[in-house]
């Protein structure tokens, strides 16, 4: 019997060893998480990672493992790896049996009739579904601030943003309220706050993931991955979600194999490791610059050989992105109008047309960043401008694609760090879009060109002592590549600070009473 | 109602070039949705047949249905188009409560069929050659029902359901390049390009082609030119024309009034038009610019369609004889004159025929029995000559027993009227009714007579050598058997007893 406070810090890896050494069972697992919600996750000062807590379902789930375990013979024997591990699911991803917010007031109270493939894939797999975490409302934002149920705050000062807009899944796996997440990553919505909360995040290659379920921001760069502590824990997420699904066109046909394996490997001799020249020094924080440095020599010293490379078209990254993104956004929001689903608001004067009705609901429904995108997207596509901006973005991101093909010649994987900066203050960007946009510099050409990127913790920065992510990429179905430079570095970077880097988070205080907690979003 | 100024036809002629254009909708009979997994199925239940993609839940992707790109495919190669080696949708986007996603996933600028050409044969043997610009897939609208109001339409209505069944069907959309140089045939062209398009889909087994339940819909767009004047007019589309002899009298319509509004000084206004059937005329719909906007762009959720050389040529393989051409051959084949086989096409008896003729009737006696009897009995009952239920064994049954002498060809129409009347068959309605031909001679031989007797003037005629004459005593001799008697026999007979030489 391994103590509580114990088993919330194992890694996933880890913990599944000791249920399948019988040495704790899944229940005790999964309660363990659930009073770590309850204690740090509600109240004023509260985590805020949960939008709704899924514990009847994840306790019997859990149950349903041991009981399998304790049974023994053939069933048991082919439990999955992950089988009795708890996970926590982004609220953009849809489940039955629970809401799917989208951190949206126009699907408060939406429940799905379907499970997106990866949630078959978790249940399929026996893994207990902690509950739906928070977001930026349909994954828009860099600091899950624009979340309509209230921002996440950062584990590591409460006073911060954990990034976005996947805030929710990094900062609970961050917080031990979860050993594993989903998230989403459009243009870094993974890997970002995997950065600013010193946590593992994955943008898998394009169409390794299915997408069906994920609720769609931008259809051509959406991709689901994991959130971990740990490299190791975030190959084993990803083997259980990825793969073949024929709901999704995109998907590619076969998976991909040898993630856990690669992650096992612990060897970079010989690798070519390339730094993008445009991807760090000016723009980035000292700090952040400083920690990137020290990873380089770390692989340098385990053998890897360090080349420069040059991604010029990288500067126009961004501006094609908020052109390409708000575009595709603007057609895929455009099913949230109050005729089928979720919140329908009626005007309150005047004629009740359905073009009134949907505009009511759209008005009320949506927050200003949804909006702002929408309106972008609409502009972006407008017959006469069309060329200018969508034609022009979708050039740079041939571009785009073409700098990496170049740079993969003559380097295996790339790194930089993930994000330029450290966590930022709670509302110091929220008034400044473009601001808070450049936050995905470092992020968003991976996603354009379909390509693998991993964020890890590379340490703390000098000035402020706030986590930096370190970002690594690879070739589009070479993810493998990732999760072995990504595990020799973590374990490089390990054995310097003496453990994992989250050991030096803060402890965080109690923080509301769990009656607050444990239910639908409704009662927080 | 609808007040619009009209020219005759004539003088809109007289005055007028008229351009045509086409957009064809065919649902396309797939066992499943466009994009979905969900039947498509015509009638059923209300909002029965859908599943999360069909209703546009969040999170959800489409998946193109391979079955309807080969029926894409099939349509395309009927219509002498090209395939395109790689082609995409593209999202429509429009915000109109029957469109789930509130965009309709199509295609735009890269249909999966192009540049064909259909050869249109009107009803006096011109063959006109109508252009495709193109034909490509899209998915089908929820069906609305405006409830309260005065026109059924979305204005005025108290309120509206949807039946989201329809959205997601298959369709292709076949479109023309402007069709000029029609004149007065126009009208008559556009009826029997919406109907060679309906025998094409029809014959390929990619459609069910029943326009009456809106498999196949067509928009008509006409404009009008001053003779000689080689820019186009503005156009009008009038929308969802659903039946042939409506896409008739819409063009012949809108023909009409367009020449008015011009000979009046005004412009036409570029605008859908709505079809009433029971005054035969068109109302003013939306107004439609070019410059409507539907933020078209690359479907991102799908990947582009790829129809392989091989994969083409293959179902090319599989289509079956193109209409046009099987009429020639079964024209040759039949030896009718052109007259009569295309008395026989516009009856729409050339199936029946072929059938009776595979059955063992010659060409000739199949022709005559549907032309001759059942065409008529159909027109009579206001239905279709198939739909009748004559079966090409029947015929053939009829035209035996009339060879052999058993019936002659009056018994044979009474046999016939048995059949439809449900007395069984044939043989059954000849024993029932004692309709078999007299053919022993002692009750002709008395009958003759008789009939001799009763005109004694004609049989002297007869022995005199006018041996035309002796029609008379046969008309005595049938009427006595009540027709029964075996005309051509009974002739022999009075002239061997009257000692002449035929």
């Amino acid at each position: 019997m391994t103590d509580t406070n114990t088993l919330i810090r194992l890694s996933a890896a880890a913990l599944a060893e000791k249920l399948a050494a019988g040495e704790v069972t899944s229940v005790e697992v999964t309660q363990a998480y659930l009073d770590r919600i309850a204690a740090v996750d509600g109240g004023e000062r509260g985590v805020n990672a949960f939008l709704h807590v899924n514990a009847e379902e994840a306790l019997a789930v859990a149950a349903e493992v041991d009981a399998i375990r304790a049974a023994g013979g053939a069933e048991a024997e082919a439990l999955h790896v992950l089988a009795g591990v708890p996970i926590a699911v982004k609220d953009l991803i849809v489940t039955i049996g629970q809401p799917t917010t989208a951190g949206s007031k126009i699907l408060e109270g939406w429940h799905s009739p379907y499970d997106a493939t990866v949630v078959e894939r978790l249940r399929a797999a026996k893994m207990p579904i902690l509950g739906k975490t928070n977001l930026d409302e349909f994954a828009m934002g860099s600091s899950t601030e624009h979340s309509a149920y209230g921002p996440t705050r950062n584990p590591w000062d409460l006073d911060r943003i954990p990034g976005g807009s996947g805030g929710g899944s990094a900062a609970a796996v961050a917080a031990f309220e979860a050993p594993l997440a989903l998230g989403t990553d459009t243009g870094g919505s993974i890997r970002q706050p995997g950065a600013v909360t010193g946590t593992v995040g994955v943008k898998p290659t394009y169409g390794s993931v299915s997408r069906y379920g994920a609720i769609a921001m931008a259809s051509s760069l959406d991709q689901i991955g994991p959130v971990s502590r740990t490299v190791l824990d975030s190959a084993l997420l990803h083997e259980v979600i990825g793969g073949h699904d024929p709901r999704d066109s995109t998907s590619l046909p076969d998976p991909l194999a040898g993630l856990v394996a690669a992650a096992k490997t612990g060897n970079v001799e010989g690798m070519r490791i390339g730094i993008i020249k445009e991807l760090h020094g000016e723009g980035y924080q000292a700090g952040v610059e400083n920690r990137f440095h020290d990873s380089l020599e770390l692989l340098k010293e385990a053998g890897a050989e360090i080349v420069e490379v040059s991604c010029p078209n990288f500067q126009y990254a961004l501006g094609a992105y908020y052109l390409i993104m708000p575009s595709e956004a603007s057609s895929n929001l455009a099913k949230f109008d109050g005729v089928r689903y979720g919140l329908r608001v009626l005007p309150e004067d005047g004629p009740m047309t359905i073009e009134r009705v949907m505009g009511a609901t759209r008005a009320a429904g949506f927050g200003d960043e949804v909006k702002r995108r929408i309106i972008l997207g609409t502009y972006a596509l407008s017959a006469g401008y069309y060329d200018a901006y969508y034609g022009s973005a979708q050039k740079v991101r041939t571009l785009v694609q073409r700098d990496f093909d170049a740079a993969f010649t003559v380097a295996d994987v790339l790194i930089s760090p993930t994000a330029p900066t450290t966590a930022f203050r709670l509302g110091e960007k929220l008034d400044d879009p473009l601001a808070m946009y450049l936050n995905d510099v470092a992020t968003i050409p991976a996603n354009l060109a379909g390509v693998p990127g991993l964020s890890l913790p590379g340490g703390l920065a000098d000035e402020d002592g706030l986590p930096v992510g370190i970002q690594l990429l690879a070739p589009a179905r070479e993810d493998a590549r990732l999760y072995r430079v990504g595990a020799v570095l973590e374990s490089l970077l390990e054995a310097k600070w003496g453990g994992p880097m989250l050991a030096q988070a803060p402890e965080l205080a109690a923080a509301g009473p769990v009656e607050t907690l444990v239910g639908s979003q409704e009662a927080k | 109602m609808n007040t619009e100024a009209i020219l005759s036809f004539e003088e809109a002629m007289e005055k007028y070039d008229p351009v045509l254009g086409f957009e064809v909708h065919v649902e396309l009979n797939t066992k499943t949705k466009m994009f979905s997994s969900a039947p498509n199925v015509f009638g059923d239940e209300p909002n029965t047949n859908v599943n999360e993609v069909d209703l546009g839940m969040p999170g959800v992707l489409p998946v193109v249905n391979k079955t309807a790109v080969e029926s894409s495919i099939k349509i395309g190669l009927a219509l002498n188009c090209k395939i395109a080696e790689s082609c995409r949708f593209a999202r429509k986007n429009y915000f109109y409560p029957d469109t789930p996603k509130n965009f309709q996933t199509s295609q735009y600028d890269e249909p999966i069929a192009y540049d064909g050409y259909l050869d249109i044969e009107l009803s006096d043997g011109t063959v006109f050659r109508v252009e495709i610009e193109r034909a490509h897939m899209e998915e089908d609208a929820g069906k609305l029902t405006h409830m309260g109001g005065a026109t059924g339409r979305i204005h005025g209505a108290d309120f509206s359901l949807v039946d989201y069944n329809r959205a997601g069907v298959p369709l292709v959309e076949i479109v023309t390049k402007p069709i000029e140089g029609a004149g007065s045939r126009a009208p008559e062209l556009a009826k029997a390009y919406v109907a060679a398009v309906r025998e094409i889909v029809k014959n390929l087994g990619v459609s069910d082609a029943k326009m009456e339940r809106g498999n196949v819909r067509c928009d008509a767009n006409v404009s009008l030119r001053p003779h000689g004047r080689e820019r186009f007019g503005i156009r009008s589309e009038t929308k969802n024309v659903n039946s042939l002899r409506a896409v008739e009298h819409a063009v012949r319509y809108e023909i009409q009034r367009h020449a008015a509004v011009l000979d009046a000084g005004n412009p036409v206004v570029q605008e859908t038009r709505h079809w009433h059937e029971d005054t035969r005329t068109t109302t003013s719909g939306r107004p439609k610019s070019d410059a409507d906007d539907y933020r078209y762009f690359p479907e991102p959720d799908l990947v582009p369609v790829v129809a392989s050389r091989e994969w083409v040529e293959e179902l090319r393989a599989t289509l079956p004889e193109p209409p046009a051409a099987r009429r020639k051959r079964l024209q040759a084949d039949w030896g009718y004159s052109d007259l009569e086989f295309r008395d026989v096409v516009n009856a729409g008896v050339m199936d029946e025929i072929e059938e009776t003729i595979a059955a063992g009737a010659s060409a000739s006696v199949a022709r005559k029995w549907w032309m001759g009897e059942i065409v008529g009995r159909a027109k009579n009952a206001d239905v279709d000559p198939g739909q009748l239920g004559v079966q090409p064994a029947t015929i053939v049954e009829l035209a035996r027993m009339v060879e052999e002498g058993k019936i002659n060809n009056k018994m044979a129409t009474e046999v016939l009227d048995g059949v439809l009347a449900g007395e069984g068959t044939p043989a059954d309605i000849v024993e029932k009714r004692g309709l078999a031909v007299v053919s022993d001679d002692g009750p002709l031989l008395e009958a003759i007579d008789a009939a001799l007797a009763a005109q004694p003037g004609v049989a002297d005629k007869i022995r005199g050598g006018k041996v035309q004459a002796v029609g008379a005593i046969v008309g005595g001799v049938m009427k006595a058997t009540r027709g029964q008697a075996d005309a051509a026999r009974v002739r022999e007979l009075i002239l061997e007893k009257l000692g002449v030489t035929a």
